[in-house]
């Protein structure tokens, strides 16, 4: 079972993302489960959501304590929340930035875990440029499709329309095709690095 | 069809699929997004002949479920928590006048303090309110349960509650076979009302009724409860034919044959004792589960036939009698009365605390042991309450409770992590 955990503020989508994922996973043939942090979530709020991806039925509810995956849709949380708590040594962060880890004051986390699952996309430069809205969630989930190779571009593209049809669906995929592409570049020259 | 969708659109299908001609309700959080969902269908002409009646209150939701279902309309309403406790008068007058309303229940916990999340308080303050309740595992089970829910209801002439996990379910995306509309045609077959308003054959409804004859009027609702008994599992045996699923029934055994520990639950915590109960099996430990899908009538034989072989039983339940204790522990103590098994209860998951596997395992190991109190709060702060009980020694105007709590919480939290 892979299990994934997304923080951000409500109004970014956080659950959203969450469900995409879910939809994503479901669509290549396998069991999903998506669920918020069940808050009552207000504009601005600390959100967060989860999903679980795995080949048999998920019959566990309780929240995701120790995720293998991290998803943080806005930086800022990052003074506020302990979002990295529980993360596995070997775990993937993704986070929504246009700076690197150093800037953020997060260098320490370099030497924690793996440091080529350790990426930062500008998701809501990306969503601005493609969607003309900050609004981050489907690009990072393009994005951690490409960091995680849990599941491919297509079926991200699929969900997201699946969530948005019309124009919004296309926006968001094409934002999530270039958050895909980014972050598969990042990837690589981290591992040539 | 297989589909990824949320909970409270899955069992909104479902309800659709049942093709209901009068849907009444007031939203409420965690149900809200099955009566949104539901009101789309009708004004998009997907759900027709349909009336979506949006009312001022839920006791005018359960008002109108009434009057619809006697006039001989298919009638479904939804609620929660508080709005469970608003209708609560005409709940009574709905399984009094034994008339076949459904009715999703998104459990959530009952104020004050004023609290959104799961628990099964309001489900359970109802329990006695002559609604047959059935409680769904997942989200399939809940979309499954409200078409076998219809057959139920209408059979027997009584209101059936489908009671699911607020939140945990009704929020929860995940992967739901959704049947076609021919299938639930085949399986359910149009109302056919054993009283109805018809200005053709004028009858009453709802006469007033003395000492003459009232109580065997009040005991006719038991009896026809009891037969339910036979009615819930022939309907899940059946829907099992039409659909190739089990789902509903009286209760549901995993792994419990030869345990000498049980566990009994009931609703969405079950798939989470599955899995601890899966791991103490790969240590040897003689373990099962027992989850109990039809509360109402209470299936008290089928209960003390799959656990009475047991050593001890161990009821975890999202509600409790205050001031007694356990209520679903009440109803199995009941059904074992003269077996051995020790029963100890466990009161866990109130306002929307997580049921964890860590939790469940170290309570586990305990009773294993035999360590474990007769009653237990899984993960209750008791420090908390005990600071606030000497507050209230301590000084007459001692304040709110709630708010002093919190501040505790919040300093306590503050030192520990």
């Amino acid at each position: 079972m892979f299990q994934v955990r997304i923080h951000g503020r409500g109004g970014q989508g956080v659950v959203t993302a969450a469900e995409m994922l879910s939809i994503a996973a479901f669509i290549e043939g396998r069991h999903a489960q998506a669920f918020p942090s069940f808050g009552s979530e207000r504009t601005g709020a600390p959100v967060v959501a989860f999903c679980r991806i795995d080949e048999a039925e998920i019959r566990v509810r309780e929240p995701i304590a120790e995720p293998d995956a991290l998803i943080v849709q806005d930086p800022t949380l990052l003074h506020q929340v302990d979002v990295f708590s529980g993360l596995r040594p070997d775990g993937y962060i993704l986070i929504n930035s246009a700076r690197s880890f150093d800037e953020l004051g997060l260098g320490e986390l370099l030497e924690r875990f793996r440091r080529e699952r350790l990426l930062m996309v500008p998701a809501t430069d990306l969503a601005r440029e493609h969607l003309g809205r900050p609004i981050p969630n489907a690009v990072l989930v393009g994005g951690f499709a490409a960091l995680s190779g849990l599941i491919s571009l297509e079926s991200v593209a699929a969900a997201i329309r699946q969530k948005f049809p019309g124009k919004l669906g296309d926006g968001n995929a094409a934002a999530a095709a270039a958050a895909f592409e980014l972050v598969q570049r990042e990837a690589k020259e981290v591992t040539h690095a | 069809m297989l589909e990824q969708k949320e909970g409270s659109h899955a069992v909104a299908d479902a309800v659709a699929l049942c093709r209901p001609e009068v849907i009444c309700a007031y939203p409420i959080s965690p149900q809200t997004h099955i009566v949104e969902a539901l009101s789309d269908k009708v004004r998009t002409g997907e759900l027709t002949p349909c009336e979506y009646v949006s009312v001022e209150s839920e006791f005018a939701a359960m008002s109108v479920a009434i009057g619809a279902s006697a006039t001989g309309a298919r009638a479904y309403t939804a609620t929660a928590s508080q709005g469970l406790l608003f209708m609560c008068e005409a709940l009574y007058n709905a399984s009094g006048l034994g008339l076949p309303i459904v009715m999703t229940l998104a459990n959530r916990a009952i104020g004050s303090p004023i609290n959104i999340w799961n628990d099964h308080s309001d489900s359970m303050s109802q329990r006695d309110s002559g609604w047959i309740q059935l409680y769904a595992e997942t989200n399939q089970e809940a979309l499954d349960l409200h078409i076998q829910a219809y057959r139920l209801a209408e059979e027997l002439s009584l209101p059936v509650m489908v009671c699911m996990d607020g939140f945990i379910l009704t929020h929860a995306y995940e992967r739901v076979d959704v049947p076609a509309q021919e299938q639930v045609d085949a399986f359910l077959p149009p109302y056919e009302p054993r009283q109805v308003l018809d200005p053709s054959e004028p009858v009453t409804i709802g006469a007033m009724v003395g000492p003459e004859a009232f109580f065997e009027v009040r005991y006719l609702m038991h009896a026809k409860q009891m037969q339910a008994l036979d009615h819930v599992p022939q309907i899940a045996a059946d829907f099992k034919e039409a659909f190739g699923r089990d789902s509903g029934g009286l209760i549901r055994s995993y792994r419990a044959d030869d345990a000498e520990t049980v566990i009994v639950g009931l609703g969405s915590v079950l798939g989470t004792i599955e899995e601890v109960v899966d791991e103490l099996r790969d240590q040897g430990v003689k373990i099962g589960v027992v989850g109990i899908t039809c509360f109402r009538p209470y299936p008290l034989d089928e209960v003390r036939e799959a656990l009475g072989h047991a050593q001890r039983v161990v009821v975890l339940e999202k509600a409790f009698a205050v001031g007694v204790g356990g209520i679903v522990g009440q109803n199995v103590r009941l059904a074992l009365s003269g077996l051995p098994p020790t029963v100890y209860d466990v009161v866990a998951g109130l306002g929307g605390r997580p049921i964890t596997k860590r939790s469940l395992r170290a309570m586990l190991a305990d009773a294993l042991e035999d360590r474990l109190g007769r009653q237990t709060f899984l993960d209750l702060d008791l420090e908390i309450v005990e600071r606030e009980l000497r507050r209230l020694q301590q000084k007459r105007r001692s304040g709110p409770h709630a708010e002093n709590m919190i501040r505790d919480i919040g300093i306590v939290a503050a030192r520990s992590h």
